[in-house]
């Protein structure tokens, strides 16, 4: 079937804004507007194509719906996912190697589809904001370049179709991220956590490199999907399944883990998260579209885009291969050990920071045990109402000028209403309150496929845990920030609501936090349809099944848990200010400021990686230089000795030897001199003697 | 034109040599002309090379614009020149980079008709070692390269310049007569100087018996004495690499030689050790490289390694980049010899070593490029006036060098291979191949990529970031000459990062072939 225009045309999506980017840097820091201008119009352009090939793609699922519907596809259900799923790819081939062509290609389907879709408009609606909050940097201009290249990359990472061309924006992601985090560079903090977030996420990209190479020499495919040739695709993944690698994997089983290295440094996922509060140092636009809707989500997208090979075990039981497995422990422990965390942050920017952390987690171990769409639709909505929370703490600080301590805010309900309402509704969202918000759904489609994981029930019950905790830190924040008076040393006379073009991203943003439960509930699962490719009808039913109903209630009550016991412990506290020590400090001191310093993992790693690596480097520089001297000693004290060796037996071999002659021959000469005395006719004798010698010799010689 | 063609790469030997010549003699008085000649013939030279690549066929078999004349009788020698497309690839590297050197050069103060012919002198080396295929000549132009690098380096160098000068030439002198004296070994077993015949022995494997038939030493073996003579020859390359037990002139004499020449010798020079080893051994030794290949991929992954960690703590900007060069080298030693270990002739095999070896060429441009960008910008970082090269003499430089950070970042990202950058192609070809046919080394390789990350990030970081100190105030960004010498090469850096295959398509069907004769 010939490819749709939008297919063919897809690389239009990134290129627009990575070709804003370069026109921006070419451009001057002068044209401000024209920058801005450019940027939001081009990603806007790209939004406009994302939504046309999401519409193309939603649009054809009623179609492919016809043509396998019989009872037998289920007895094998890869055969149904493949045959169901709208995908169609344009490649071409970029350089050939040997035999063979490294191609390149983009390829859309649902999973890109609703990415591209998401990406550029949270990223468009950030656009707009950062317009007005970035107004007074002299770096505006390239700001808005970075920004660009940026939304390009990201957009360049879900549509690709060749995994080389994934893994080229997958750094090119990491680059921008690296840029906008060290935006203000004359911040020292900025700047090492910019490096910090380039090298961690450099170490995991290693084993996504190597994963990638192994992955596709052994299909001999660099493309995803290639009408049955692609390494994702049926063939080339049975062959994986053969010999075992290390430990009793199969190569399949290597690979997915290898590849699960770079989701996880990316995705901020324990032990890997470390990077990830640090990059809270970059402007806050930049935290809530990279380090929290966007680019942190990569990792996620990265697994469900390969899941088919994580999936592949020799059981063929979905959700419990070994590396299915890690990817569920990983998550689960990341999901509950950063909610913990965030229960003791002080900082408005990390508390999210942490939550991202947390809910990636989720997101995870979503993936891991089998919920392709529930991790999926975690992201959607997530990036959604995080985006928000990010932005409403950006307009909080822009607001109380600059101050992030959210022991030092209070009271802003009255002083912020706006930011106060959408800010509600965010919270609300990610904490998961009951019905009216996605992060509601979501979050209960994640728990549900958990606890049907064959493998374990720990995983679910972390994710419970975590539910609980998000409620309270959240809730906890809310009261700090929003509850009270306004404890600002500089009064609150001057703390002012954030302009309207700060405030309707927002509440876009809002709408949608609550609006896109209509895709995700149990009675008109849409989302998980469209993901699969299996289009679910609209059944009241389900909701009321005991199992779902169980989950919620239960999982409800402690939500309402943990806002109640934040209330109990912050809403009625008089006194929240900084000089107040924090009321569950004063219950549990170590534990609080165990978790406050984030478990001591960044100490840890400074004295078991950081450190040993530069002793390291010292070592072998002193090894250089004593190496090279020592050596560079040698080479001249052995060329010395050559010269001076060579320097005795000119001296007392050659030179007297040389010497005598010169001086016999001097005395010869001198003797023989006496012959030259200048008289020309005894040099015309001598030539006489001479021809008559030579006369001699010529006749006689020719006679004999 | 037919004439023309069938001396063009004679001409383009000699173009250089005529111009050091003609710069030599000019009036010692007008010292601003030695440049601007210099630059002249050195230009002249690179259209040259241009021509050259505009008429070169990709995908024919053999080589092109093919010279051969009988030149001396008793030993054979023949005068014999042709390019493929392997080192057409490192001509075009010599025909940019020694321009580059030359136009970013000041005029020094003593002798500059000399140090500007010398600089040609050295082009004229390059060209004649990229494009000999005979080893007589081939090893004239060779160590006639090494004579105007060991005066640059001994006569406008730093303030050790003179033991620096001394322990190169000796280093260098040593590896060229191990391999002059194994060559001779082969002239004798074989009878003959030509690249193409001894690798047609090589190929059927006949190298070791005629060794020990033709040649005794020690009562050796056969298999030790053909041995040997590839340690002979491999020392010779080696060193000029250098690889890592071998390199102790490089980080002294990349430092004390002035920044110009150090572009020279890391853009080019380093490069003639890896074309050695893919003109010679690889074609000629492969069973030697297979007897050897655990120490060989053991010293390419030590100088991967070993090169990245010693940089990481350097504080003379010029070493920790000196030190860099040796790592990004040793992918190239990596890839070759990774390309050699595996024996099989599947399609497969030979994809992944062809794969190695495009990506060992693509590296030494690539290399070639970056990090001759880098040392411009430390020059231009030395040229200012001030804290001198000193990693942490600078900081904040962003603010008011925005260009400059600009380029160098974009050199410095180039460098620790970030992908749609000319380095990364490259590499990721090296390891692709290196995974599959050695494993083992390419795992423990992985490091030095890390390394270089951090101490690149670090220098940038050091140097453009943090607050600017006040005597940093004036430090003036690039001006427009400085912009135009560095622009054809951060443009080649992206160019060759999104479309390499301008340069694969050259190198590929000759990967190809040379991986088709390997196979035994």
């Amino acid at each position: 079937m010939e490819p749709f225009f939008i297919v063919k045309n897809l690389w239009l999506i990134p290129g627009l804004p990575i070709g804003a980017a370069l026109v921006i840097t070419f451009m001057g820091s002068k044209r401000k507007s024209a920058a801005y201008g450019l940027s939001v119009a081009c990603l806007a352009l790209s939004a406009v194509l994302s939504f046309w090939a999401f519409s193309v793609v939603s649009g054809h699922e009623g179609i492919s719906q016809n043509v396998d519907g019989s009872a037998e596809i289920h007895e094998d259900e890869a055969e149904a996912d493949a045959g169901n799923v709208f995908r169609q790819t344009h490649n071409f081939t970029w350089i050939s190697i040997g035999f063979e062509k490294i191609e390149f290609g983009w390829v859309l389907d649902p999973l890109t589809a609703v990415m591209i879709a998401m990406v550029s408009f949270v990223a468009l609606l950030i656009f707009i904001y950062s317009g007005e909050y970035m107004k007074q940097d002299p770096r505006f201009t390239r700001f808005f370049a970075f920004l660009s290249l940026f939304t390009g990359s990201m957009l360049g990472v879900v549509i690709s179709n060749s995994f080389l061309l994934f893994f080229i924006f997958w750094e090119l992601v990491g680059l921008s991220s690296f840029l906008l985090i060290g935006f203000w560079y004359h911040k020292p903090s900025a700047v090492a956590a910019s490096q910090k977030a380039f090298l961690v996420t450099r170490i995991g990209d290693f084993g996504l490199l190597i994963g990638m190479i192994l992955l596709t020499s052994s299909a001999g495919n660099f493309l995803f999907y290639d009408e049955g040739k692609g390494c994702l695709e049926t063939q080339a993944l049975l062959d994986l399944l053969g010999p075992a690698a290390i430990g009793g994997l199969t190569i399949a089983g290597l690979i997915s883990l290898l590849v699960f290295f770079g989701a996880m440094s990316k995705s901020g996922q324990v032990p890997f998260h470390v990077w990830l509060p640090d990059a809270m140092e970059g402007p806050t636009p930049v935290s809530a579209l990279i380090h929290a809707a966007t680019m942190v989500a990569a990792g996620v997208f990265l697994v469900a885009r390969l899941f088919p090979l994580f999936d592949l075990d020799p059981t063929f039981v979905s959700g419990v291969s070994p590396s299915l497995s890690v990817v569920t422990w990983v998550g689960a422990i990341t999901a509950f050990y950063a909610a913990c965390v965030a229960v003791a942050q002080t900082d408005i920017k990390r508390i999210l920071a942490y939550s991202t952390v947390s809910q990636l987690g989720y997101m995870m171990m979503a993936l891991g045990v089998g919920g392709v769409a529930a991790g999926m639709f975690h992201l959607i909505t997530h990036a959604f109402f995080k985006a928000l929370l990010f932005l409403g703490a950006g307009s909080v600080i822009h607001g109380s000028h600059d101050e992030q301590d959210i022991r030092k805010m209070g009271g802003l309900r009255t002083l912020m209403p706006k930011t106060f309402q959408v800010y509600a509704i965010g919270m609300l969202a990610l904490t998961g309150f009951p019905f009216l918000f996605s992060g509601f759904w979501s979050k209960e489609e994640i728990l549900t496929t958990a606890l049907h994981w064959p493998a374990s029930k720990i995983p679910f019950l972390l994710g419970l845990c975590g539910a609980f905790l998000t409620a309270f830190y959240m809730s906890r924040q809310m009261i700090y920030v929003f509850h009270g008076k306004n404890r600002q040393q500089s009064g609150s006379g001057s703390i002012h609501e954030s302009p309207g073009s700060m405030v309707i991203p927002m509440a876009v943003l809002a709408a949608f936090a609550v609006g896109l439960s209509v895709i995700g509930t149990p009675i008109w699962p849409w989302f998980e349809g469209f993901i699969t490719g299996h289009p679910v009808p609209f059944r009241i039913g389900e909701l009321f099944h005991l199992s779902h109903l169980a989950l919620m209630v239960g999982s409800t009550a402690l939500v309402f848990g943990g806002y109640f016991l934040a209330w109990k412990i912050y809403g009625s506290a008089q006194s929240l200010g900084e000089n107040h020590p924090d009321r569950l400090s004063s219950y549990q001191p170590w534990l609080f400021g165990f978790l406050n310093r984030q478990c001591h993992v960044d100490e840890l790693y400074q004295k078991i990686f950081v450190k040993p690596f530069f002793e390291i480097g010292q070592f072998c520089r002193t090894v250089e230089e004593k190496w090279n001297h020592s050596l560079t000693s040698i080479v001249s004290a052995v060329t010395l000795m050559i010269s001076w060796c060579c320097r005795w037996v000119d001296d007392w071999l050659i030179n007297p030897g040389f010497d005598y002659i010169c001086d016999r021959s001097r005395r010869v000469a001198g003797r023989l001199s006496v012959l030259q005395n200048g008289q020309i006719q005894n040099y015309l004798r001598v030539g006489g003697l001479a021809i008559a010698f030579l006369m001699v010799i010529y006749v006689l010689g020719g006679m004999i | 034109m037919t004439d023309i063609s069938q001396l063009a790469l004679s001409i383009l030997t000699a173009v250089p040599l005529f111009g050091a010549v003609m710069v030599m003699v000019l009036n010692p008085g007008c010292r601003h002309y030695s440049k601007r000649w210099s630059l002249g013939f050195s230009l002249v030279a690179t259209f040259g090379a241009l021509l050259i690549c505009y008429g070169f066929e990709p995908g024919k078999e053999g080589f092109q614009f093919e010279e051969e004349y009988l030149w001396l009788k008793n030993p054979v020698v023949y005068y014999h020149l042709g390019v493929d497309g392997i080192s057409i690839v490192f001509l075009l590297l010599t025909a940019l980079i020694i321009p580059f050197s030359i136009a970013l050069s000041k005029s020094p103060d003593s002798n500059p008709n000399l140090y500007f012919s010398l600089l040609l002198l050295l082009q004229c080396g390059l060209t004649g070692t990229f494009t000999a295929l005979n080893f007589f000549h081939w090893f004239l132009f060779w160590e006639a390269s090494l004579i105007p690098a060991f005066f640059l380096v001994r006569l406008w160098g730093g303030r050790q310049r003179a033991a620096t000068a001394g322990t190169f030439f000796v280093f260098t002198m040593v590896g060229s007569i191990a391999m002059l004296v194994s060559f001779l070994a082969l002239y004798f077993a074989l009878g003959t100087f030509e690249f193409n015949e001894l690798a047609e022995f090589g190929r059927q494997g006949l190298l070791t018996e005629a060794i020990s038939q033709h040649v005794e030493i020690a009562g050796l073996s056969a298999n030790k004495l053909s041995v040997l003579v590839f340690s002979g020859v491999f020392l010779g390359v080696a060193v000029k690499i250098p690889l890592v037990p071998f390199h102790s002139w490089l980080p002294d004499t990349y430092t004390q030689a002035p920044t110009p020449v150090t572009i020279v010798l890391t853009g080019v020079m380093s490069k003639m050790g890896v074309y050695g080893m893919i003109r010679l051994l690889l074609p000629i030794f492969p069973g030697q490289i297979r007897i050897l290949q655990d120490v060989l991929l053991g010293l390419a992954v030590l100088t991967i390694v070993y090169g990245a960690f010693a940089a990481l703590q350097q504080t003379d900007l010029k070493k920790m980049l000196a030190y860099s060069s040796i790592n990004h080298l040793g992918y190239c030693a990596l890839g070759i010899f990774a390309s050699v270990t595996v024996v099989g002739t599947e399609v497969h095999w030979i994809t992944e070593k062809a794969s190695a070896l495009n990506g060992v060429v693509l590296q030494c441009f690539s290399h070639g490029i970056t990090a001759s960008a880098l040392f411009f910008m430390v020059w231009i970082l030395e040229s200012r006036k001030g804290a001198g090269r000193k990693l942490g003499g600078f900081s904040g430089l962003r603010s008011k060098a925005p260009v400059f950070c600009g380029l160098c970042g974009v050199a410095a990202f180039a460098s620790l291979g970030l992908p749609g950058l000319s380095s990364f192609v490259g590499e990721f070809l090296i390891f692709k191949g290196a995974f599959s046919l050695a494993p083992t080394a390419a795992l423990l390789s992985i490091p030095g990529l890390l390394v270089t990350a951090v101490f690149l990030l670090r220098f940038f970081q050091i140097t453009f970031c943090g607050p600017c100190p006040a005597e940093s105030n004036h430090f003036a960004d690039l001006n427009s000459k400085e912009i135009l010498t560095a622009v054809p090469l951060m443009a080649l850096i992206v160019i060759l990062g999104v479309f390499p295959d301008i340069l694969i398509r050259l190198i590929n069907p000759k990967a190809i072939e040379i991986i088709a004769h390997l196979a035994p």
